[in-house]
């Protein structure tokens, strides 16, 4: 095969793969500690895949790796949405292990806390590398407008990347999802409750409609 | 950054105000490792412009490699909120023209600054020595 022909099959392989069906979409679950990100990742697999993603808790840091789970199938309208979710850590700029201290001994507090920093780290590396969405969850119940929240949700603006905000936690008194809706206006927030499955077929509608 | 003279029998904190003109030279772990080293040493760093997401993001991940119990917990940033939302093209972005770098911003430790108050036109924080 004369160079000219192998140039022009690897052109055409590497256009073909470009524009052929692509892999999933990898949909990164963002947002501060305790926002109930777990606990949504875990919904959305068990209502499509039957399998959990990662242990939930009520001790910030619980999830200190990203998870990736694989080719959760998404029906809506007829149509079948395929992505991958990645729960991720919660972002934070300070980890203390005395925050743990009161939960259990030292040493677990201190190597829970160097392995949350190493989460933290993880997610900012998936967030600049490997994800082509993000679904931002937030506590409705507390203020959204954290320099946390403002950063992250500028490096996912400055990355060009669709974003979903969710309001979580609606089935708390103090939640205020308008709260939300005017600290970013420039997004759609929908509102739920990863836990008690509050509105999870606009949740469902919406990640099919922006990453579908 | 220099070093400060004739402050070692003071007891303050030291507050560095580093201006645009100062970090428009710097490549962006250039400015990372500046702001990481002030705040190290008990100082609050403030930034005239900012730093881009980018760099927000690579700090971010480098504080995290730095947290040290009982010695290091991280970083207290604030910025002013973004004057409106985002509307600045990839076109604007490549030329130059994003705005959103341009924000006064305060770093300090973790453990020595608490912010009070924020809002579009006010950031009130308290600092302590330790």
């Amino acid at each position: 095969m004369g160079l000219f022909t192998e140039l022009k099959d690897s052109i055409s392989r590497a256009t073909d793969r470009l524009f052929s069906e692509q892999e999933p979409k990898r949909i990164g679950i963002y947002g501060p500690p305790n926002a109930g990100k777990t606990t949504l990742a875990n919904r959305i697999a068990r209502d499509w895949t039957g399998d959990a993603v990662g242990a939930e808790s009520h001790i910030p840091h619980e999830t200190r790796r990203a998870r990736r789970k694989e080719d959760v199938e998404i029906e809506r309208n007829g149509k079948t949405v395929t992505i991958d979710i990645v729960d991720t850590p919660g972002v934070t700029t300070k980890v203390d292990y005395e925050e743990f201290t009161d939960e259990m001994d030292k040493d677990d507090a201190v190597r829970r806390s160097r392995e949350a920093t190493e989460g933290v780290a993880e997610a900012m590396h998936w967030l600049r590398e490997d994800v082509d969405g993000v679904i931002y969850v937030l506590d409705s119940a507390e203020d959204p407008i954290t320099q946390v929240n403002t950063m992250l949700i500028g490096i996912i603006e400055s990355r060009d990347l669709p974003v979903l905000i969710f309001a979580n936690k609606i089935d708390l008194d103090e939640s205020s999802v308008k709260r939300i809706e005017d600290a970013f206006p420039q997004h759609k927030t929908v509102p739920l409750s990863a836990k008690e499955g509050e509105n999870m077929d606009e949740v469902y509608d919406n990640i099919a409609e922006y990453f579908g | 950054m220099p070093e400060a003279t004739g402050t070692d029998d003071i007891d303050g904190v030291q507050i560095d105000l580093i201006s645009g003109q100062r970090m428009d030279g710097m490549a962006s772990m250039e400015k990372i490792r500046m702001i990481l080293d002030g705040v190290h040493d008990g100082n609050i760093v403030i930034l005239e412009e900012g730093l881009t997401p980018d760099e927000e993001s690579k700090l971010i991940e480098v504080t995290m490699a730095e947290i040290s119990p009982d010695e290091f917990n991280g970083i207290e940033i604030e910025t002013y909120p973004k004057s409106g939302p985002s509307d600045s093209s990839l076109l604007g972005r490549i030329m130059g023209n994003d705005e959103s770098t341009a924000k006064l911003t305060v770093i300090g430790p973790a453990n020595q600054i608490e912010t009070l108050h924020k809002d579009e036109t006010l950031i009130s924080a308290l600092v302590s020595r330790n």
